[in-house]
């Protein structure tokens, strides 16, 4: 289905080199970079020859996958006909072990979106990449580009150091809804932990698929920690979570809070409730069977129109031909996911339109 | 009952006035019988209760009793 005027809320602008970061950095690391000859902060989740990393016919010979402007521009924003589309780089800064360099690759990370991207075309959005490493840092990243409005969401891997939920973040989630930038969660880790609670996978494909645990623990420790309570404007946007793991984690959280809500008890409504006013979750990936009408019962399922956003997740290879919504999204949900759930989950974006 | 105004703060209140299932730990308020975690959809069946004057009820009322003895280790009820 092509999806004319849609808002795209997840493509992926690639760094080619860490040499395009260079100008954008202080004198100390730019000549640290080049002295190291250190490049290619690519996440391992996305390697650069795997499938997934890039659409085969969205290939541009052996660079790295989205690092093209002009390719960019014709098959993910004229491609689709969106009128806004949101740039989540996934790069070094927020998984590298220093936080100094952390920081120092988000903010080159973030200049060079501005400047490359933002500034090229008037369709594109982005969101902060910020340093989770150390929240302070974090959060001076935020503060330093807050006031440009084409910043609309706040990007982390979601997996992290420690649970989400817990006070170490939230100076981060306190400044991301001082300035009505939601937080979105991308598919995911820091590469140094192992990423299930079983430890080290052995395979790519557990890898992969296990970015779902991470999700719902995530999910689980910021509904637990009390975070949507302390910070009611705070919005969740789960990236490339795959969505249809969602309602069986639901029934379980609220099940499981029934009985044990006296050791929680600022949770003061479901968890269904917390979700639905403060999660969204974008649809590419989407995890179905070839079977459309088995994928709209998992989806009505969640019980909220509201819930899910148009994604393409240019240039990941999620499917195929113009069929950026999966056959099985109930028709009344493709409209909204289009527009009206993106504009009443992005105000920035909100603020573009008027 | 434990309530809270604030992520990591716990309030303990109204002492007695719930009862919780011993197989799910579902909160129910005494009064009402509504549950604590969904009060809309989910409720005990109450039963009428009154404290009444002996006077105004009938009676006298005698519970039934049944013979018990101890024989060796075993508690034996005669029913």
């Amino acid at each position: 289905m092509s999806a004319s005027h849609a808002i795209d809320c997840d493509i992926h602008p690639g760094v080619p080199s860490i040499k395009a970061l260079l100008p954008y950095m202080s004198d100390y690391w730019r000549e640290a970079f080049v002295a190291r000859g250190q490049d290619n902060f690519q996440p391992a989740s996305y390697l650069p020859n795997s499938p997934l990393a890039c659409r085969t016919d969205w290939r541009d010979g052996d660079t790295i996958a989205g690092s093209n402007f002009d390719l960019l521009q014709k098959h993910a924003l004229d491609g689709f006909g969106s009128s806004l589309a949101i740039c989540n780089v996934l790069y070094g800064g927020s998984f590298s072990i220093s936080e100094t360099m952390g920081q120092a690759i988000c903010s080159a990370v973030n200049d060079w979106v501005k400047a490359q991207w933002l500034d090229r075309d008037p369709r594109l959005r982005a969101s902060i990449v910020v340093p989770t490493q150390n929240p302070a840092l974090a959060v001076e990243e935020i503060e330093r580009l807050a006031d440009d409005h084409r910043f609309v969401q706040v990007l982390m891997p979601v997996g992290l150091e420690t649970m989400l939920g817990k006070q170490h973040y939230w100076p981060i989630f306190e400044a991301a809804a001082r300035h009505d930038l939601p937080i979105g969660l991308h598919a995911g880790s820091l590469y140094r932990y192992a990423p299930t609670t079983n430890g080290w996978p052995s395979h790519y494909l557990q890898d992969y698929v296990s970015n779902t645990h991470a999700f719902e623990s995530q999910l689980l420790s910021l509904i637990a920690q009390g975070v949507f309570l302390k910070f009611p404007r705070l919005k969740m946007v789960l990236i490339e979570s795959g969505v249809t793991w969602l309602p069986g984690f639901l029934w379980r959280a609220r099940k499981t809070w029934r009985a044990v809500r006296p050791e929680v008890p600022w949770v003061n409504e479901s968890p269904i409730d917390i979700v639905r006013r403060h999660v969204r979750l974008t649809a590419q990936p989407i995890d179905g069977p070839s079977d459309p009408a088995i994928l709209e019962r998992v989806l009505n399922q969640i019980g909220s129109e509201d819930m899910l956003l148009f994604a393409s997740d240019y240039p990941h290879w999620q499917f195929d031909g113009d069929q950026v919504i999966a056959a099985g999204v109930p028709e009344r949900v493709r409209t909204k996911m289009m527009h009206d759930n993106p504009l009443a989950t992005y105000p920035r974006l909100r603020e573009t339109l008027q | 009952m434990t309530t809270s105004g604030e992520p990591g703060t716990f309030c303990h209140s109204r002492p007695g006035e719930f009862v919780r299932c011993p197989w799910h730990s579902w909160e129910f308020d005494l009064r009402t019988g509504q549950s604590w975690c969904d009060p809309r959809r989910f409720r005990t069946r109450p039963y009428e209760l009154s404290v009444e004057p002996g006077s105004s009820v009938p009676g006298p009322y005698k519970a039934e009793t049944f013979g018990v003895t101890v024989e060796d280790r075993y508690i034996v009820v005669e029913l």
